[in-house]
């Protein structure tokens, strides 16, 4: 007469919920689906290294070195030049309605200056609104400063030939400071299609038994609160797991994203966040009335998260009120530990902190779930 | 007040949103008896069954299941009871099997196996077992129901319309069934709305708008009604049935006048003012009158004719 949690019973929930979830299609199709079209989607943007960008010279030097810079440029296929322009307000008109990517400023006097070993300033003007689009031009931009002009420097000129390069290239990045990374965004993207996914399937898993009448036979039997969310819960756990594996094959075979720290703390870590998002969604299956309020607030709670964890938005950039409610989803501290361990190599020290603020959000919600989940009824 | 009582409860009652659903109901079931539940629809059948097995939280009232408290002791009360839910409550999209598997396994049964084996042959499902409970007939999902609410050996059975849409034969079944349960020293109580299923039972509750108007066996519960009844017949070709019954509604002394067929039956609770009423037609040679026996179905029709309906005219909440 055991009155308290049962091995058992716990087992009996997860057999009927896998078999439920084998025979439901749709659920299936959303497993799989659902990481491979965001990535995607998402993996089209982060893709972008892209070339040809449109570029607008404005050459108030006229000189040899000047016209070398924008050949060189434009051997580098990151660039095409699409037009001379005569002035800065020209160039910025350009800039403005997105015309152009880069206009690139050529000073008065720049070939002379050159040669007399002053090292003038370049400016690359860059329309920086989509980082993505021209961190890897910019990158190339770099490089090429420093040899552009080999070719030309001959005779004496050929002492500036080494670096420090013969002139000083100047980025600047118009509308947007930050840059995110590209490499930024397929780890992300795992939390996100996460979040995603485990919130709704297991949102949807009490309001359905309430729907379909079932409830009633689930709450006359002599099961636990407990034992009937990890019931539903623990299915839930193999198909995240089934997804973070797919974007990981993706990441490493597609995007190639570079995979620096372990594989192992990183599927560790995962399991805390796979199940604070299924206890969230318990948490609203357990308040929603249909299974429609239960997608509402699936929705609902998926809008923060992709905004305010810093998936989309630098969380640094925020102001102080949206980081703390970033804070406060799993996301926000999921991302920081899997860039953490993907990207920077971290180890157990770095992300203990993030994944016991990850432990401490499931605790909570559990325990809210379980409370809220009616043992009648009323 | 007798320890072998299976139900035994004391002013229950139970409102959804201040309309009343069931009011200070009482009831004490004998272990090892069959009760027939009956009532109009609506009358608060089925909450009071959910208020026996914990589903439902009682607002005010006492009482015992099997012994043990509904209120503080609901989660050892289900470990005992079966219920058998008035609509279908199993998994459609489980099969037949892995619905008494997963019953099995909540309970944790020992030798689940062969218990389900055996639930599947007693009622005739071993055949279909693989067959998802979706797909079934309205009868098969019932005896599906029944087999699984029995498959923990409960010692109380609470059946809330378990014949509803169920053929003759299945009913007959059913019942021959429900019976070998109770021989096997189960109690159970069913709720019906057939007339021939109440007088299978031992006993018989009859509530009304959430009271209870007759408590007792069938042949307690129609002589204790005191009603009396009378059926005319044609005797002449002339007869106007339908004129007659007309003629007769609304005659003081007159609870009831239902055509049979041909017949025409009257009666009423007040002998004297029905025979004071009747006593010109019986005079006409177009009808043959004699008195009978009032049956059961009389019986509930002059009880649901005495009791107001409190929830007519109620406005939503
Ligand atoms: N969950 C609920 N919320 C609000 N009202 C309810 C609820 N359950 C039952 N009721 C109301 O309580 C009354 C009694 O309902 P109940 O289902 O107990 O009747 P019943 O005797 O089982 O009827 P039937 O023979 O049709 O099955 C009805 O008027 C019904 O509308
Ligand atoms: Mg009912």
């Amino acid at each position: 007469m055991s009155d308290r949690f049962s091995l058992g019973r716990l087992w009996a929930m997860v057999t009927k919920e896998f078999v439920q979830m084998r025979r439901d299609r749709m659920t299936f199709a959303m497993m799989v689906g659902i990481p491979l079209i965001q990535l995607g989607l998402f993996g089209f943007a982060i893709n972008s290294d892209p070339r040809a960008l449109p570029t607008a010279v404005l050459d108030a030097d006229r000189g040899p070195f000047g016209r070398a810079v924008v050949a060189a440029m434009q051997a580098s296929s990151y660039v095409r030049v699409t037009g001379l322009v005569d002035s800065e307000a020209e160039a910025d008109q350009l800039l403005a309605e997105g015309k152009v990517q880069f206009v690139v400023n050529i000073p008065p006097g720049f070939s002379h200056r050159v040669a007399r070993g002053e090292r003038p300033p370049l400016l690359v003007e860059a329309d920086a609104t989509d980082p993505a689009a021209t961190s890897g031009a910019i990158g190339t931009l770099n490089v090429l400063a420093a040899s552009a002009l080999d070719r030309d420097l001959t005779g004496p000129l050929a002492r500036l030939k080494p670096s420090p390069p013969p002139f000083e290239l100047r980025i600047h990045r118009r509308y947007n400071q930050e840059a995110n990374t590209q490499y930024n965004v397929v780890p992300g993207l795992m939390g996100v299609v996460l979040t995603m996914t485990m919130v709704i399937m297991t949102a949807l898993a009490v309001t359905r038994e309430r729907e379909r009448g079932t409830m009633e036979t689930l709450l006359v039997m002599p099961l636990r609160p407990l034992e009937v969310m990890l019931g539903k819960i623990a299915p839930y756990v193999v198909v995240g797991y089934i997804q973070v594996a797919v974007i990981l094959l993706a990441a490493k075979l597609v995007f190639r994203v570079p995979v620096v720290g372990s594989l192992g703390l990183l599927t560790v870590a995962s399991v805390v966040f796979i199940a604070a998002n299924l206890a969230v969604g318990f948490t609203f299956s357990t308040v929603a009335r249909n299974q429609l309020q239960a997608m509402q607030m699936s929705f609902f709670y998926f809008l923060p998260s992709i905004l305010l964890s810093g998936f989309m938005f630098p969380y640094r950039g925020m102001p102080a009120w949206a980081q703390a409610v970033g804070e406060i989803l799993p996301l926000t501290h999921f991302l920081r530990v899997v860039r953490g361990i993907m990207l920077k190599g971290n180890g157990p020290g770095e992300i203990a902190g993030e994944v016991g603020a990850l432990f401490l959000i499931l605790l909570i919600v559990s325990v809210v779930a379980v409370r809220r989940y009616r043992r009648t009824l009323d | 007040m007798s320890p072998a009582a299976a139900i035994e409860v004391e002013g229950l009652s139970k409102s959804f949103a201040g309309r009343v659903a069931v009011d200070s109901l009482s009831l004490a079931v004998p272990a090892g008896r069959i009760l027939g539940f009956l009532g109009p629809n609506g009358s608060g059948k089925t909450t009071t069954i959910r208020m026996l097995c914990g589903l439902l939280t009682p607002d005010r009232g006492r009482g015992t299941c099997l012994g043990l408290d509904i209120l503080t002791q609901a989660h050892a009360i289900k470990r005992q009871v079966g219920y058998m839910t008035q609509k279908f409550s199993y998994y459609e999209d489980l099969s037949i099997v892995e619905n008494l598997d997963f019953v099995a396994r909540v309970y944790g049964l020992p030798e689940r196996k062969r218990k389900v084996a055996a639930a599947l042959e007693r009622l005739g499902l071993t055949d279909r077992r693989r067959q998802l409970a979706g797909q079934l007939s309205g009868g098969w999902k019932q005896r599906l129901a029944l087999a699984a609410c029995i498959l923990h050996e409960p010692r109380l059975l609470l059946l809330d319309e378990p014949t509803a849409g169920v053929d003759p034969k299945a009913r007959r079944e059913f019942w021959e069934e429900i019976h070998r349960l109770a021989a096997d020293g189960l109690t159970v109580l069913v709720s019906t709305h057939y007339m021939d299923e109440a007088e299978r039972c031992h006993a018989i509750a009859y509530i009304a708008y959430g009271k209870l108007l007759a408590q007792g066996s069938v042949s307690e519960v129609v002589a204790e009604a005191g009603l009396s009844t009378f059926t005319a017949t044609p005797a002449a070709p002339e007869a106007d049935m339908a004129a007659l019954a007309r003629r007769l509604s609304g005659l003081p002394g007159i609870e009831l006048v239902a055509p049979f067929g041909s017949a025409l039956h009257v009666g009423g609770a007040d002998r004297d003012r029905l025979l004071a009423s009747l006593a010109p037609f019986r005079g006409d040679a177009a009808f043959a009158w004699r008195e009978d026996a009032p049956t059961l179905e009389d019986v509930f029709i002059h009880l649901m004719g005495r009791s107001r309906d409190n929830f007519a005219g109620a406005a939503p909440p």
